[in-house]
């Protein structure tokens, strides 16, 4: 890439940028007036919640609304090349060769049908005049740089043969394929568990120092971008909110959003609200799982192969009034367990007592009276409603199916339900697409509540919504808890979240729990190596403790 | 892959003896007594019970279908007047009608209705998709719009129709192609070809509407797809872009769908055989439905039920060697 003029202009330089996307007949402004420049070798860092632009700008960097209809206004410089105007084979060198673009979500993003060899290879034949062999080596050579063991290998293993954080990385080995001056990253740790999110965000770091290109990482966490940018772009609604250096902007925050955003945040390091959820523990016992398993019969008839356990002897109990919390990465069994406690699930092998009776073997027809006190709130507010009736019908199913056939009073119930969630109780004839995440996810706490239960499973019930959406259905869960005694399993994989909330917390990995106990007891002195480990990988707000976590890592790592 | 195709083998056969099972009921339940309608309405009631015996109709039910099944796996005798007539594994009986054995009417059949259904395939397949992708790809301009109207019109219009109006316009008026005939693809490939073309045209304008409407949207939502914007975003350009990402993923229920028809066509394609002239097996199953005559209509039934089978089979494995994620179990 030395034929690129290295000209004195920084190498990413944004002016009055304005993007339009087209509704029905008119238009929606999604960036409004933003402008910035990063210099060669610098990180930036774009945040906000969802819808207030920030990838759209990302986008803009290598022109990707061209052909979609959006309007573009302003301008947008990237190592030399208009991207708003340029064509043609310029326009394609800025793809993938100047600029490379590290997508959110690796499984959607790379081609089901082909090897990861080829398609990176593939990439960097688009941009160099090189052999198919020649690239073939080329992207053994980044998979391996990115920290693919056996690259080689495994360079010719499809998307599905890889976990998420390697899928993440081949990602990022595409992006380095063509040695790009600057790199793009969308949410690149999102879908990813905070021991593999830690990981990568080291990785990326890394390949910054090493090869000295820039860097536009774009996040709704902003624990994500304290220890691996220089500066901050903070946007909403469109706009650019507050704009500075790192240390500047997550320690001393001028602007009011950027400060709410900020508290919102749940921390992992201090306990929210001491007492808050305290007072109410320590009721009888609810439900006590002994020994609770659960394994999986794997598919076919001849092939049988031994069967999956997801749950490996789980003994906890839930006190009635108080917040169990469960935490576990991705595939310890936590959901599954969560199903199993409301017996949505039969477990396999264990007990199950629910107020002295052991429900772990009920039929359908004894569970049947039992349903209404056990409920569960699910993780996708989105697909755990129907589409197609309104929030109100949804909401009056469990009255309905407990009997209840007076209209007036399902009527008045609902809208009892909806007002104490904090939605208005005339809303009983909206559709669930007329809300935004966090109201839909009221909808479903609503619903769990209609039957008057004693213990509710939320799992991951706010790992879908923003900062701000997060903090008030935490605050939501909570002070439902306090008014109407329920006990809470709250299932989540963000340790701050479960810290906020639990008044014990159990920690889960590979079916089996590690490790439990008294909230401020695990969170403080972790015992178990698996959860102080999970404990040091959550990004912390604060650039110089983020760094100097960094550097533990590496070291831990190397020695 | 062994293990799956022997499975499917056993699926196979299982399918085969339901079907033949369920003819052979309907067949009881029917009105019309088979001995009376083999011999003529002239016969006497004595000459009636001769024939009855003959054809083994004097047996139970039950004895009928045993020695059914024992004909398609070791052949059977019958008495045919004055001697014996041995009737090769795999049996399917004697034509009550006729008196030709089934096995011989639908091998001779078979490469009719075969050289139809894949032709007419092969020309859906290159109108269908192709209108599909056309469409996809080149969204409301007046090329995509000619062609879609094009084939929503043949998928609307009855085969006799649409059959009757090129039969016209194309053998009789302009004579640019000879009236359709068989000839068999062994004697004389060409002749076969000509004499096909406008029966596979037809057959193919009903069905490509479908398959275009198929492969549009597909296309249209793999185009939408993540790993799509991917290499968009890494300069790869965009016929690019559709031939080697976008193609494969679209084509997937296309594959299905063929499937599906083509194993249908097998029994279905009466009217335009009809139309034609052409003596395939859809011909051959109307006539034995309507005189009865079981030993046809169920050896018809099972040799159509068993291209729907390998179809579906063959599909199958098509899916898994073109998606690796896919296991065969």
């Amino acid at each position: 890439m030395s034929a690129e003029p290295l000209n004195a202009g920084p190498l990413v330089e944004v002016r009055d940028l304005v993007v339009d996307f087209p509704v029905g007949d008119g238009h929606v402004r999604a960036v409004d007036g933003v402008g910035f420049t990063l210099e060669a070798g610098q990180a930036l860092g774009i945040v906000g919640e969802s819808g207030s632009g920030k990838s759209t700008v990302a986008y803009g960097l290598l022109g990707l609304h061209r052909g979609t209809g959006a309007r573009i206004g302003g301008s947008v410089r990237v190592a030399g090349v208009d991207a708003v105007t340029a064509e043609g084979d310029e326009l394609r060198r800025l793809r993938g060769g100047l600029a490379a673009m590290v997508f959110q979500d690796p499984l959607s993003a790379l081609d089901p049908y082909y090897a990861v060899g080829d398609q990176i290879a593939e990439v960097v034949r688009v941009h160099r005049d090189v052999s198919r062999k020649e690239a073939r080596a080329r992207a053994v050579e980044v998979l391996d740089r990115v920290g693919i063991a056996d690259a080689a290998r495994r360079s010719r293993s499809r998307p599905h043969e890889f976990s998420g954080g390697m899928r993440q990385r081949v990602l990022i080995a595409m992006a380095l394929a063509c040695e790009p001056r600057l790199l793009v990253a969308d949410e690149p740790t999102t879908a990813l568990d905070v021991t593999v999110q830690a990981q990568i965000l080291d990785l990326l770091h890394e390949l910054r120092a090493e090869t000295g290109a820039g860097l536009v990482l774009v996040t709704h966490d902003l624990g994500v971008v304290a220890g691996s940018v220089d500066r901050v772009l903070v946007m909403k609604d469109g706009r650019a909110v507050e704009h500075g250096p790192v240390t500047e902007v997550l320690g001393t925050p001028r602007e009011p959003y950027t400060r709410a955003l900020l508290s919102a945040v749940p921390r992992v390091d201090a306990p929210e609200a001491p007492g808050a959820t305290a007072v109410s523990a320590g009721g009888d016992v609810l439900l006590e799982a002994t020994d609770l398993r659960r394994e999986f019969a794997t598919r076919g008839l001849a092939r049988r192969t031994a069967p999956v356990t997801a749950v490996d002897g789980v003994s906890l109990t839930v006190r009635a009034g108080e917040t169990l919390g469960i935490v576990g990465e991705s595939g310890s069994g936590k959901t599954t367990l969560g199903r199993m406690l409301v017996r949505l699930l039969e477990p396999t092998g264990g007990r199950l007592h629910y107020r002295g009776r052991d429900i772990g073997a009920l039929g359908e027809k004894e569970l049947r009276p039992l349903r209404r006190e056990l409920q569960m709130v699910f993780q996708d507010p989105v697909s755990s409603l129907n589409p197609r009736r309104t929030i109100g019908e949804s909401v009056a199913d469990p009255l309905r199916i407990a009997g209840e056939t007076d209209e007036r009073r399902i009527r008045t119930r609902v809208g009892d339900l909806l007002e104490r969630v904090g939605l208005d109780a005339d809303w009983y004839h909206r559709y669930p697409h007329e809300f935004s995440g966090g109201q839909r996810q009221r909808v479903g706490i609503a619903r769990a509540l209609a039957p008057e239960p004693r213990l509710i499973v939320c799992d991951e019930p706010v790992s879908a919504l923003d900062v701000t959406t997060q903090a008030q259905v935490v605050e939501l869960l909570g002070e439902l808890q306090r008014d109407l005694g329920l006990a809470l399993v709250f299932i989540a994989h963000d340790l701050a979240v479960v810290r906020q909330v639990s008044d014990r917390v159990a920690v889960m990995r590979a079916g089996r729990i590690v490790e439990q106990g008294d909230a401020d007891t695990v969170y403080d002195s972790p015992q178990h190596a698996y959860t102080k480990g999970l404990l040091a990988a959550v990004p912390v707000l604060d650039p110089a403790e983020a760094t100097a976590r960094r550097h533990a890592r590496l070291a831990s790592a190397t020695a | 892959m062994t293990r799956f195709l022997l499975r499917k083998a056993v699926g196979m056969l299982g399918v085969l003896l339901v079907l033949s099972l369920v003819v052979y009921a309907v067949f009881y339940i029917a009105p019309g007594d088979p001995a009376q309608l083999a011999c003529g309405e002239k016969c006497s009631p004595a000459q009636v019970a001769q024939v009855r015996e003959r054809l083994g109709l004097d047996a139970p039910v039950y004895l009928q279908y045993a020695h059914f099944l024992q004909g398609l796996v070791a052949g059977r005798d019958f008495s045919a007047g004055t001697g014996l007539l041995h009737c090769q594994a795999p049996c399917l009986g004697i034509s009550y009608r006729s008196g030709e054995q089934v096995t011989d009417m639908i091998a001779a059949r078979l490469p009719v209705t075969a050289s139809l259904a894949l032709g007419a395939m092969v020309v859906w397949l290159i109108l269908g998709v192709g209108t599909g992708l056309l469409s996809a790809l080149r969204r409301g301009r007046l090329s995509e719009r000619l062609l879609t109207a094009l084939t929503l019109a043949g998928n609307s219009v009855p085969v006799f129709v649409i059959g009757l109006v090129l039969l016209i316009v194309f053998c009789a008026q302009l004579q640019w192609l000879p009236f359709p005939t068989y000839v068999p693809l062994t004697e004389d490939p060409q002749q076969w070809f000509w004499g096909l073309l406008l029966p596979w045209i037809s057959l193919a304008l009903i069905e490509s509407a479908k398959y275009a409407r198929l492969t549009r949207s597909s296309m249209l939502e793999t185009l939408a797809d993540d790993h799509i914007r991917t290499f968009r975003a890494y300069g790869v350009s965009e016929r690019h872009l559709v031939t080697r990402h976008a193609l494969r993923g679209a084509l997937t229920p296309v594959i299905a769908l063929t499937a599906m028809d083509l194993g249908a066509l097998f029994g279905s394609a009466v009217l335009t055989e009809s139309l034609f002239g052409l003596p395939g097996l859809g011909k051959l199953l109307v006539s034995s439905v309507s005189l009865i005559d079981l030993p046809t209509v169920v050896g018809l039934t099972l040799v159509t039920g068993f291209f729907v089978v390998l179809a579906n089979v063959i599909a199958d494995v098509l899916y898994a060697v073109s998606d690796r994620r896919v296991v065969l179990t």
